[in-house]
């Protein structure tokens, strides 16, 4: 048990590790001067000037010396300064990820609850039927365009959120559900297709001629397994809220990684995208280490200390 | 297959028909100009004269959404096809490569298949900067993952089947049994996840080009003219609800499609 | 009072009666078997008296009664109060008939949870009592183990014990012992047999007479879904009536193999071979002899590494240690255990026969002409040869094998459990097959089974392996009328043909 969670460290560290370089590589190498990039065509600034800049950001030096600093500043937490802002990057991201956090766990919650629920009442042929199609039109959708219509309908029509703004905590239903909905329609397809495919296999014959009625097979045997087949896709699903929730944000108006993540992608601010790819790649090492852990506990064909006996 | 099942599908081929004749030839649907601006009508509801209403500058919303087509559909499209290309070579190359390499491409494959595709393609941009090119790039890079994953699994898998041991047994040469027996099955299964694989593509492209990352105005693009509609969602909501509806009804009937071709040909191999 | 009574059972799918007027009646402490070939009807009336027949199908009975209770038009809400409490199930293959998820403890204990109001401790009391009745060693330690973590035999005992935990007067057991290894099975049909002799009354379904023959005192013979023949088991079994009868009976003695007494010229020699994969060694020190135009079947439980030896013969696996010697003999197929996974699925057969026959060398003129005779010496239908595999039978599927290992025109067959999946009748004319090609062909062939029966049918000389050794080789009649080894006798045992 031990050496899992050691190895599971050890991974975490060599991804984000991995992740680190990749994104220092990559902010490196595209095309273009970092500078000019930075200031933008029109800027009319003297070489001298650029000179100076370019000084002062560390970007005159050797490839490998620049790699080697990088990596020593984050291993002391300092994910660089950004560029147009003059702030260090962690703060920049500190300040936002709040509201992006409240946002995204709140869609994720209002998600679960929307999809369990869909399985669990889908059982006649016609509510399966009326909640795959509603599947189907939700995972189809553009998330941003799900959230123009609630607000149209909701917001302007029938005025019963407000449209914008964050001090009324009734401006996060409509962004969460938002978010929530396509997350939940996949959610809830993954869990049926599990909990259906569980229900065709033998063991649900043996339980069944136990006398055990619908709700039993399916509280105490099939969810379990639509579960566990759920579950592999967490990860999967926390990438879903964190792209949506950029999306989200924009549609909404609303303060958050996504201003953040999208005034560095047009500003060419190089070292909050930089900060931006590592969290990514850190909440996703966490999601899936924590999966990791979770699986042996629902399936127990995963665990390793199984001791087999011959009669 | 039901009656219903069948129903769907036909009209998710008809949907796809007015969809591509959209893309290629927009002016047989809509012979007006999507960049005729008419200032004094702007902000026209859906009428007779014009279906969807027109815009902010008095442009008519039905034709920008029909000549938008190519460009909204076709980034996905193309990088579909080209991640389908990527999925079929790095793919069974991988699938009967020494097992470090095998290993080593699959590693990476897996770090960027646990993120969804617009994420990835996001973080494409962010490196790459916006622009409709590289858009396409972002969205192909996002889409080979899987299609180099399924390429890989299934060229182990086939190359392991009993059918293709039971050519070589029989004196096949291993080279002519891989071509005939693995490459056919694996090009076919890339070739069912590709109909099915190519919504998720559009949406992530109407994504980035939502945040302006994509093509810029005035050039009709579906995701473009649902960003530019929300400043006056108030107002005239039909300015980015049909573009978005377009976007829709494209992405579900790509999914139709393609999951009847896939049930249609793992009930032939099973 | 009977404990299950049955009058004209008759099950009704879409205008088909796949079950019509079955009768019959089990007595407490009376064993009562249905056999028949697949499709007879055997497990639908299982699920009939279960109430668990499929949606869309209408059931009905002049009688049927189970446990004293009349179940002829009971509802969903009733039949759950009798499955478990007096009717219970077990089912083939414990390893998917009991939720992987669960623990074994959870398992037994959930008719218990169903039909009794008893304390957590009570309950465990109940379920280690059970686990004992059924004899699985160690149940306080397996209560909290899960399916995949017992053996076959230890998985099937505690299926068994969470159909018995309520104490139902009837149970059914539907295939229950037919993924098990011989000895196993025999153990695990005992235990059935005493479980009737306790006083619960047993349905036993199976298509295996030997089986049937251990365990039950009556039997039913089903055809079509019809009952076309019953009566005490000694009778039936000794002087069938019906003609189906004397058909399934016939088909499992298979016609005793003649011994050619001809030159013994050896073909293939196996020196000491071994092979491991990983830290298991699945083959060792195996030395044998194979000659011209005779057959060696080699027999032996899964695991025992008979397939492994095959696929070395071959030359699909090379040994790691040792020496297979080849005497003037250079053309060995191979005919896989799976017809169906054998073939490109979405070739045609004739193409495949194609491919066989240019990868002999044939020239292309003459390959229609030679895939046309293949057919025909394997007795298949020219029209099959433009259909996929998934479209002939199992027996055709299995013909079609043959017919293209014979493509190449070898001088050695290798086959690997060739009738395993087949039905009984289709066996003996596979087997009669494989004598014929041997007869006109001078083929030698390499035989591997696990099925006692088939391998005395069919081999001149034998051997018997197990965990990877030859314990025990020599010619057919005799290995098997003085066994030394105590493995063989345990086969021998455990296959009970009707002498």
């Amino acid at each position: 048990m031990i050496r899992r969670i050691v190895g599971q460290a050890a991974s975490v560290v060599v991804v984000l590790w991995g992740a680190a370089s990749l994104a220092f590589l990559a902010l490196r190498i595209i095309p273009g001067d970092p500078v000019d990039v930075m200031l933008g065509p029109q800027a009319q600034v003297s070489e001298d000037v650029k000179d100076a800049i370019r000084a002062e950001l560390g970007l005159d030096r050797p490839l490998f010396e620049q790699y080697v600093t990088y990596v020593g500043q984050l291993i002391r937490g300092d994910l660089g300064e950004s560029y147009q802002l003059r702030m260090p990057v962690a703060e920049v991201i500190g300040r936002q990820l709040g509201s992006t956090l409240q946002l995204t766990a709140l869609a994720m919650l209002i998600a679960v609850v929307l999809a369990l629920s869909a399985a669990l009442v889908a059982r006649g042929p016609v509510s399966r039927g009326i909640v795959a199609a509603t599947e189907l039109v939700l995972l189809s959708s553009p998330v941003f365009w799900i959230g123009l219509v609630l607000l149209s309908v909701f917001a302007f029509g029938l005025g019963w959120f407000p449209v914008s703004g964050t001090r009324n905590p009734a401006t996060i239903v409509l962004p969460a559900v938002t978010l929530a909905l396509p997350v939940a329609a996949l959610l809830g397809q993954v869990l049926r297709d599990g909990m259906e495919a569980a229900q065709r296999q033998p063991f649900a014959t043996s339980v069944r001629a136990r006398g055990a009625g619908h709700a039993r097979l399916t509280m105490h045997h099939t969810l379990r397994h639509g579960a566990a087949g759920a579950l592999t896709l967490t990860a999967y699903l926390v990438g879903s809220l964190l792209g949506g929730a950029v999306l989200v944000e924009t549609v909404f108006a609303r303060p958050g990684l996504g201003r953040v993540t999208l005034s560095a992608i047009t500003d060419r601010d190089l070292p909050v995208l930089g900060g931006i790819i590592l969290l990514s790649a850190f909440t996703f090492v966490l999601v899936n280490v924590i999966v990791e852990l979770l699986h042996p506990v629902l399936d127990p064909r995963v665990r390793t200390e199984t001791v087999r006996t011959r009669p | 297959m039901s009656v219903g099942r069948r129903v769907l599908f036909v009209v998710a081929l008809l949907v796809l028909a007015i969809i591509a004749l959209a893309a290629v030839a927009p002016d047989l649907i809509s012979a007006r100009d999507p960049l005729q601006t008419d200032v004094r009508g702007a902000l026209q509801a859906p009428s007779a004269e014009h279906l969807f209403g027109t815009d902010q500058s008095g442009r008519d919303i039905f034709t920008r959404v029909v000549h938008g087509t190519g460009r909204s559909v076709g980034i996905g499209l193309l990088a579909t096809g080209l991640a389908l290309v990527l999925g079929l070579l790095v793919g069974t190359v991988a699938g009967i490569a020494p097992r470090i390499v095998d290993v080593a491409a699959m590693r990476v494959t897996d770090v960027l298949l646990a993120f969804p595709e617009f994420l990835v393609a996001l973080i494409v941009v962010a490196v790459l900067g916006p622009g409709p090119l590289n858009v396409a790039i972002a969205v192909t890079l996002a889409a080979a993952p899987v299609y180099v994953r399924l390429g890989r699994v299934q060229t182990r898998t086939l190359a392991a089947a009993e059918h293709v041991e039971a050519a070589r047994i029989l004196g096949v040469a291993p080279v002519l049994a891989f071509v005939r027996h693995v490459v056919p099955g694996v090009l076919g299964s890339l070739s069912v996840l590709a109909t099915i694989g190519i919504g998720s593509s559009i949406l992530a492209a109407a994504g980035l080009s939502f945040l302006g990352l994509g093509p810029a105005e005035p050039a009709p693009e579906w995701g473009l003219m649902l960003a530019s509609g929300r400043n006056v969602l108030a107002q005239a909501w039909w300015i980015s609800v049909f573009p978005g509806a377009a976007i829709t009804m494209t992405v579900i009937s790509a999914s139709v499609v393609g999951r009847t071709l896939r049930a249609r040909a793992e009930g032939r191999s099973s | 009072m009977s404990a299950l009574a049955v009058r004209d059972l008759t099950v009704t799918i879409d205008g088909a009666t796949p079950v019509d007027s079955v009768s019959f009646a089990v007595e407490p402490g009376q064993c009562v078997a249905i056999v028949g070939e697949s499709g007879a009807g055997k497990s639908l009336t299982a699920r009939a008296l279960l109430g668990l027949t499929p949606s869309g199908s209408s059931v009905s009975a002049t009688a049927l009664t189970i446990g004293g209770v009349d179940a002829r038009r009971l509802g969903e809400r009733q039949w759950r109060k009798l499955r478990g409490e007096r009717i219970a199930l077990v089912s083939q293959d414990a390893l998917v008939s009991l939720d992987p998820l669960r623990t074994i403890g959870a398992e037994v204990a959930e008719p218990l949870a169903i039909h009794r109001r008893m304390t957590r401790a009570q309950r465990r009391a109940r379920v280690l009592e059970v686990l004992k009745a059924v004899s699985l060693p160690h149940p306080e330690e397996r209560v909290s183990q899960y399916a995949h973590q017992l053996s076959g035999g230890q998985r099937q005992r505690a299926l068994i014990a969470s159909a018995l935990a309520a104490n139902p007067s009837v149970l059914i057991a539907d295939e229950p012992t037919t993924a098990l290894d011989a000895t196993v099975q025999a153990r695990i049909l005992d235990l059935l047999r005493h479980i009737a002799e306790t006083g619960t009354a047993v349905v036993f379904i199976s298509h295996d007479f030997a089986a049937v023959r251990r365990v039950a005192d009556r039997v039913l013979v089903m055809q079509n879904g019809r009952v076309v023949e019953s009566g005490p088991v000694a009778e039936v079994l000794q002087a069938p009536q019906h003609e189906h009868t004397r058909e399934l009976i016939a088909a499992t003695v298979h016609e005793p193999h003649e011994v050619t007494a001809a030159e013994v010229e050896p073909v293939l020699e196996a020196v000491a071979v071994s092979k491991s994969f990983g830290s298991t060694e699945a083959v060792s020190a195996a030395t044998f002899t194979v000659h011209r135009g005779r057959t060696l079947g080699i027999v032996g439980e899964s695991g025992s590494g008979k397939t492994t030896l095959a696929r070395m013969i071959v030359g699909v696996q090379a040994p790691d240690a040792g020496e297979l010697i080849r005497h003037g003999v250079d053309r060995v197929q191979l005919v896989h255990q799976n017809p169906l996974g054998a073939f490109d699925p979405r070739w045609t057969i004739g193409r495949s026969l194609d491919e066989a026959l240019a990868a002999g060398r044939v020239p292309r003129r003459q390959r229609p002409a030679r895939s046309a005779r293949l057919l025909a010496e394997v007795g298949l239908a020219p029209v099959l040869a433009g259909r996929r595999p998934s479209a002939l039978s199992g027996g055709q599927r299995q013909r079609a094998a043959i017919a293209r290992a014979l493509a190449a025109e070898p001088d050695v067959l290798v086959l690997d459990e060739p009738v395993s999946a087949l039905d009984p009748s289709v066996r003996e004319r596979i087997l009669q097959l494989l004598r014929r090609l041997q007869e006109d062909r001078r083929l030698t062939m390499v035989f591997v089974s696990h099925d006692l029966d088939v391998v005395l049918a069919v081999a001149d000389e034998v051997l018997v392996m197990q965990d990877g050794r030859i314990v025990e080789q020599g010619a057919t009649g005799e290995v098997f009328s003085s066994p030394q080894h105590p493995f063989t006798r345990e086969l021998l045992a455990a296959s009970a043909r009707p002498e």
